[in-house]
């Protein structure tokens, strides 16, 4: 045996050890006051036995044992990426948006709600990478401004009966100005600091929005919030225009489909911009981008407010489409699982969030049987990704590319 | 002679209650080489810093052109030019080297003399050249001190203030950084404030020098006497 693999299996044994006993008070103690070893031990035996495979697998993959399996793999994907390099890359764009058009042609209601739910994300996770990702601010309490953007609408459309469309800007722009209220104090911190009072400002807008009965209606949330209608004109007796509210759900999920796909292309210039590279360079450091003339203060309140933006269009879309909010729905589990999917996917990298998002709203859809498990297997996830994929699932590949120099 | 491009009139600063500076005069005049020599802790990064406006200043005046920048933020400076390489290099790890350039032009309009400039910080080191697209942080030492010294070219500054160039490099590598620091204060006439913990070659290469001791200056005089003044062989030459 050597020295590295005895390394392995002591640190394995160790581990063993240290979950049993972290299993046993868990499982073995009842509330009644008897004691039991036979749930703990068994569940201790599942998880040896599970770890033990996988186990024997790493030490074979060490060994080369296993590139007979794993060599013709790689050769496979690489043949795959190049023939796929081939097609121009419109092709695969226009590919991938005609799917995602007759998309809920072909599927049924349940798919077509998980669709509008991961797209939904999209926007978040696009907007949270935007402060997160590029200007390397770790922002805890994101969802704020969704449930921002989600009130403006619901607000605007039970008073004043706005029409979603003129209410987007409207939700979008309050989001910004909340973003820039949280971002003007918090300018200064940096790391811990930064993360521990914008998780404080989140929690402050859903306890606001709790609270303040006369507004929001408290939890009880708000009813009848109009869903976003269309214009369009009709032959049937004459010519007229008439007006229909897309109550349907594969209409609302174009509507978010559309705004997914403005978001894409907006973060994706903002990304290649002189702006963006202010932004990176600001993560990289702070104090060197000031030096080279980087007014920090400044590009650091406006990627809170872009972020902020994407935000609030994304919640103005979720309160039209559920057509009900409350502020249940903007806890920091909500800011949790957008960031989760930003650092899961791949940081700064859009295709990586898009995958991330898809990930995190689909696996637990598939897997709703063990949905007691849910949070057990995101933070095994994360403990795999920071082992193995520490950059995310597709890493940014090279981050700031000049615009001129793409293509 | 002419009003010093970069003027500081008696500067105190410091970090909590600790004084780093202790009154800091000194002068530097547009064309000439000066560098500001001393051990570790005697405050000169903390000098260059506080002359951006990156460590506050508790007293005193900064004068550049005859324009007083204290309490003007750091990015400010550079559109001014004045440019500093900062201590450590501090170049950006994860963006390329082209981009690391670029934003050393981040405040500048003129894209086509951006892409000139560009160039011609490739033509003084050609090793960037070769690694145009790789990342910053995946350079050598040296190169990435190249690195730091292009991008602070790419803001065509005036006045550049250079934090210990020497930092953990070769020998033969510190003698090419510094006969390129020569050559951009020879050719452009760029003005050049060296701090330097290596008195020998910071002293050989520069025009005046001054001395700086738990932050005060305690010399100031030509590089040459400096050179050979028997105090300062004995202190910061190494000689017995």
């Amino acid at each position: 045996m050597t020295p590295a693999s005895k390394k392995l299996f002591k640190s394995y044994g160790l581990g063993l050890i240290w979950l049993f006993a972290l299993l046993w008070p868990l499982l073995g103690i009842h509330a009644d006051g008897t004691i039991t070893f036979k749930n703990a031990i068994m569940v201790w035996l599942y998880v040896f036995a599970a770890t033990l495979v996988i186990l024997v697998f790493v030490l074979l993959r060490r060994a080369g044992l296993l590139s007979f399996m794993t060599v013709p793999l790689v050769r496979a994907g690489d043949a795959a990426g190049r023939s796929a390099k081939t097609l121009p890359g419109w092709t695969w764009v226009s590919a991938g948006l005609a799917f995602l058009l007759l998309f809920p042609q072909f599927t049924g209601r349940y798919e077509t709600d998980v669709a509008i739910n991961v797209l939904v994300y999209i926007c978040l996770g696009l907007g949270l990478n935007i402060v997160v990702g590029l200007a390397g601010m770790l922002d805890l309490g994101y969802i704020a401004f969704y449930g921002v953007g989600a009130y403006t609408y619901a607000l605007l459309s039970i008073h004043y009966q706005l029409s979603f469309w003129l209410a987007l800007p409207v939700a979008a722009s309050t989001a910004c100005v909340a973003g820039c209220i949280i971002g003007y104090p918090t300018l200064r911190m940096r790391g811990d600091y930064l993360a521990i009072v914008t998780l404080g400002f989140g929690e402050i807008v859903r306890i606001i929005l709790n609270n303040w009965m006369s507004l929001t209606n408290g939890p009880n949330g708000i009813l009848g919030i109009n869903p976003p209608g269309i214009y369009y004109p009709s032959f049937a007796d004459g010519f007229s225009i008439e007006h229909l509210y897309l109550k349907k759900l594969h209409l609302v999920y174009y509507v978010i489909l559309a705004l997914a796909i403005i978001t894409i292309i907006a973060v994706r210039r903002l990304n290649f911009s002189r702006i963006g590279r202010a932004w990176e360079a600001i993560r990289e450091d702070e104090t060197a981008a000031e030096l080279m003339g980087v007014n920090t203060f400044r590009l650091k309140l406006l990627a809170y407010a872009m972020g902020a933006l994407f935000g609030g269009l994304a919640g103005a879309f979720f309160s039209a489409r559920m057509r009900f909010v409350s502020p249940e729905s903007f806890t920091f589990i909500e800011s949790a699982t957008v960031l989760a999917m930003v650092v899961l996917g791949g940081m700064a990298s859009i295709p990586g969030i898009v995958v991330g998002a898809l990930a995190l709203i689909v696996l637990p859809e598939v897997f709703r049987e063990f949905e007691l498990y849910r949070m057990l297997a995101l933070g095994g996830a994360m403990v795999l990704m920071m082992q193995f994929r520490p950059e995310g699932i597709i890493p940014a590949t090279r981050m700031g590319t000049r615009s001129e120099e793409k293509g | 002679m002419t009003a010093p491009i970069l003027e500081l009139k008696d500067i105190h600063s410091s970090y909590g209650n600790i004084d780093a500076l202790k009154g800091i005069s000194l002068k530097v005049y547009a064309g000439e080489i000066v560098t500001m020599i001393g051990a570790n802790g005697a405050g000169k990064s903390t000098a260059l810093m506080s002359i951006c406006g990156v460590v506050p200043i508790k007293a005193g005046e900064i004068y550049y052109n005859g324009e007083a920048i204290h309490g003007k933020p750091a990015d400010a400076l550079p559109l001014l030019g004045l440019c500093q390489v900062p201590e450590g290099r501090r170049i950006f790890p994860r963006l390329s080297v082209e981009d690391n350039l670029e934003l050393g032009a981040f405040f500048r309009k003129d894209q086509s003399n951006i892409v000139a400039d560009m160039e011609r910080a490739f033509a003084l080191f050609p090793e960037l050249k070769d690694r145009r697209k790789q990342l910053g942080g995946t350079l050598s030492g040296g190169e990435q001190q190249m690195l730091a010294i292009g991008r602070a070219l790419m803001s065509r500054p005036k006045l550049l203030l250079l934090d210990e160039p020497s930092l953990g490099l070769a020998p033969l590598i510190v003698q090419r950084i510094f006969d390129i620091i020569h050559d951009i204060n020879a050719e452009e006439g760029t003005t050049i404030l060296l701090v330097e913990q290596n008195a020998n070659i910071a002293l050989q290469l520069a025009k005046r020098g001054y001395v700086l001791e738990t932050g005060k200056i305690i010399m100031e005089d030509e590089a040459e006497k400096l050179l050979h003044n028997p105090e300062i062989r004995k202190a910061y030459l190494g000689e017995a």
